[in-house]
């Protein structure tokens, strides 16, 4: 185990690729096998004459059209979800405790990029006459101004918040940050309706993110993913592995898992425990800013309370691949979001139309109860000593 | 102590004193309320609700102060919210000074909020409200001078087979206005051979994936989504990217420019966009030339649609204000007389239409408009072209 620590070590890159490659094509077929199985028991029965009545195809082939497009959505929601999960697992790795005003640094986020890129666009310096270069070049300035400010923030808040609270029982920490994430809304309102008089904001269309790429045909049945997405996918895929090499392979990470581990012995090693929950802070904001600035690009609106459904289910996503564990967010991020994909859309037709893709969330959170009740530890639970 | 004491007690005595003289000097003060969202997403139709009524207000309001009377404006945020509006007409029926009101802009808030306002036997003439329940429960106080939902569907789902829509896929916000007017479309598009090939309700507002997938699947000719431009914008513009190239089409709840801002070249591609209307653009109606100009010059906007039926709203509260006062001997009316002379009016000239109200405060003959958008620029939102207008009167019980 003696490793130089300072020597590029390339297994800790291919190793978080090779998971994220694995998860994402085990929930895969996991869950398309699971809809393709439930196609085939109700193809000759009622449900399966509704869909023909209502579509013009039959239940299995209905299905099997709509599953590539399902499984793209499904992996761009799941990579949000991780990036955003990964920064309740951190700091609950090294703190033990839930930073619910995570969502809001993951909203700052958001509003940071999206209003910079109004001002870009009100410059003239994006969309229009422009090169396309130009739109990703603008894109990574307002994405990385996203992360600095959201990662400010994030350290702001637990110098303020929660240090002074530390060693308080383990509820008080927990009210603060729900006390915060209120603050925190409320003051992106006051500003956004102060500056700019309303507070729901509408990231501007510009280069070419919102065309679509094709990729095979089956069936008659373009499959096709949209730039976007791709993008969504790709930086999230970066960050992943950026934060996996930083935590496993670095002397602030050996420091950051040392404190996960044990504080009062990492503290009497030398190392400044203070900095490195700091950096932890840090680390998760950065990461939680990008996700809003992806997510903003994305899903086009943004509104001071923007956070609070994707942190939800971030937060659930980390409790699924059990808390404190990096691997386990990534795991919890793309299972989930591939869940609410497949319910939102196969729902309806499961249920005759009664149940839509409204419900969606009650099949992807009875799923996780039904994981919890088994494995209350979560999926990766076992690794915990690995935590952070 | 006691000398303390008695300080406190003169000043008690002094502040009543004071407060009884402001009473007394306001005995003549007459306010009329405005409910609409000035926050939030739908604001820009709620502000210019308001403003639209506001400028009703300064414009029209000469023959009270002739009979003596100080009229003002009170204008309420109901955030569109149906808890925030109920809230709102809690205070509004407990200021005595407040004998009319003018609103809302949803019917989800007006349903509700308007149980306050029978009540406490508060008139409120609503610019927007399309929802059925809003007069159906016969309310003497809740009037509306625009169409219903269940004519409104009928009229959408009429002008999507004229353009020869096979199938359509049925999308709503869950609000009483949103989902009752998409029923009343499925209802018409079905009886008239429609394919219906999905109908649900959804709160979401960023990702439609789940049901776009549906939508393509079912390969359908037009989306109709009842409910509000802001949700609709996102799914509008999401169902393009994806290459869904039928029509959109929605209610009114659709018409605001804000709905070009977020979905842009969404509404012009494929098969473009159109909306069914209760109200047109200003520029449709005869008399609202002035209105029109003097809007522009005092907020310096185009007036969104329904600023020119609030203008109307506030001016016939303020016609019923005064025929009520001067029966009254030019004293203040009671609340119940201002209903009743509400009610009383034959033949209102309004700017958008002359107005008669049925015993359940519906007009006796509304205009519906279907309206093709034409720019994916929201500065041309007003120069939407307008297909079809229709005058039909209310479904009779």
């Amino acid at each position: 185990m003696q490793r130089s620590l300072r020597t590029f070590q390339i297994e800790e890159v291919l190793r978080p690729l090779g998971q994220m490659l694995v998860f994402s094509l085990a929930s895969s077929i996991i869950l398309s096998l699971f809809v393709i199985l439930l196609a085939f028991l109700f193809q000759n029965t009622a449900i399966g004459a509704d869909v023909t009545r209502r579509f013009g195809v039959s239940l299995m082939n209905y299905t099997l059209l709509n599953l590539p497009q399902v499984l793209m959505d499904g992996l761009t929601l799941g990579f949000v979800y991780a990036a955003i999960a990964l920064g309740y697992t951190m700091v609950y790795g090294v703190l033990e405790f839930i930073n619910f005003a995570h969502s809001e640094i993951f909203a700052i986020g958001a509003f940071v990029g999206v209003e910079l890129l109004i001002a870009f666009q009100a410059y003239g310096l994006i969309g229009g006459q422009n090169s396309l270069l130009s739109a990703y070049w603008w894109l990574l300035i307002a994405l990385l101004a996203g992360m600095l400010v959201a990662g400010t923030m994030a350290v702001l808040v637990e110098r303020i918040a929660y240090r002074p609270l530390r060693g308080a029982p383990r509820l008080v920490p927990l009210i603060s940050a729900i006390g915060v994430s209120f603050f925190l809304q409320d003051a992106i309102r006051l500003i956004e309706s102060v500056t700019t008089g309303q507070f729901h904001r509408i990231m501007p269309t510009f280069g070419n993110f919102d065309n679509r790429i094709p990729l095979f045909t089956i069936g008659g049945n373009t499959v096709d993913i949209q730039i976007k997405s791709l993008i969504v996918m790709v930086a999230a895929i970066i960050m992943l592995v950026g934060l996996n090499y930083l935590v496993n392979a670095t002397k602030v990470g050996k420091a950051i898992r040392a404190v996960a581990q044990d504080r009062p012995t990492a503290s009497l090693m030398g190392i400044d425990v203070n900095r490195i929950i700091s950096m932890t802070f840090l680390i998760g904001g950065t990461l939680g800013g990008a996700a809003g600035v992806l997510y903003a690009l994305k899903f086009t609106r943004i509104d001071p309370f923007v956070g609070f459904f994707p942190g939800l289910k971030a937060f659930t996503a980390a409790v699924l691949g059990g808390i404190g564990n990096l691997t386990g967010a990534l795991l919890g991020g793309i299972v989930l979001g591939m869940l609410e994909t497949f319910a939102g859309t196969y729902m309806s037709i499961f249920t005759m139309g009664v149940a839509g893709a409204e419900y969606k969330d009650i099949f992807a959170f009875g799923i996780l109860i039904l994981v919890l009740i088994f494995r209350p530890q979560g999926l990766m639970g076992e690794n915990v000593s690995q935590k952070a | 102590m006691s000398k303390r004491l008695m300080f406190v007690v003169a000043l008690f005595v002094l502040a009543s004193l004071v407060l009884a003289a402001c009473g007394g000097q306001q005995a003549k003060t007459i306010k009329i309320a405005t409910q609409s969202p000035l926050s939030g997403g739908q604001s820009s139709l709620g502000v210019d609700i308001k403003n639209g009524a506001q400028l009703a207000l300064e414009q029209l309001s000469g023959p009270l102060t002739e009979l003596g009377f100080k009229v003002e404006l009170a204008p309420y945020d109901d955030q569109a919210n149906p808890d925030t509006g109920v809230a709102n007409a809690k205070q509004i029926v407990s200021d005595p000074a407040i004998l009319c009101g003018v609103g809302h802009l949803n019917s989800g808030v007006m349903i509700p909020s308007s149980e306050e306002y029978h009540n406490a036997g508060l008139a409120f003439v609503s610019p927007a409200n399309t929802n059925p329940k809003v007069t159906d429960r016969g309310y003497l106080e809740v009037n509306r001078i625009v169409g219903r939902d269940d004519v409104q569907g009928v009229v959408g789902a009429e002008y999507a087979n004229s353009i020869g829509v096979k199938s359509v896929f049925i999308i709503h916000d869950k609000t009483a206005y949103g989902q009752g007017v998409a029923e009343f479309f499925k209802k018409r598009a079905e009886e008239l051979g429609m394919t219906v090939a999905g109908f649900e309700g959804t709160e979401e507002k960023a990702n439609f994936d789940p049901i776009i997938t549906s939508i393509l699947a079912a390969n359908v000719d037009m989306v109709y989504f009842g409910g509000i431009y802001d949700q609709a914008g996102v799914l509008f513009k999401q169902a393009r990217e994806k290459g869904f190239m039928g029509t959109f089409m929605g209610p009114d709840g659709m018409d605001s420019s804000t709905l070009a801002e977020i979905a842009g070249e969404a509404l012009v591609q494929g098969g473009g966009m159109v909306y069914s209307s209760v109200s047109g653009p200003a520029s449709v109606y005869p008399g609202t030339a002035k209105f029109i100009a003097d809007f522009k010059a005092k907020f310096g906007a185009e007036p969104q649609p329904f600023a020119a039926q609030a203008y109307d709203a506030m001016a016939i509260c303020l016609k019923a204000i005064e025929n009520a006062a001067k029966a009254n001997n030019n004293q203040t009316p009671t609340r119940q007389q201002v209903a009743q002379a509400i009610r009383d009016l034959k033949d209102f000239p309004g700017i958008t239409g002359t107005y008669t109200f049925n015993n359940i405060g519906d007009i006796t003959s509304a205009k519906y408009f279907v309206i093709k958008v034409v720019s994916a620029d929201k500065t041309k939102w007003g120069e939407n072209e307008v297909i079809q207008t229709l005058d039909i009167a209310p479904p009779s019980k």
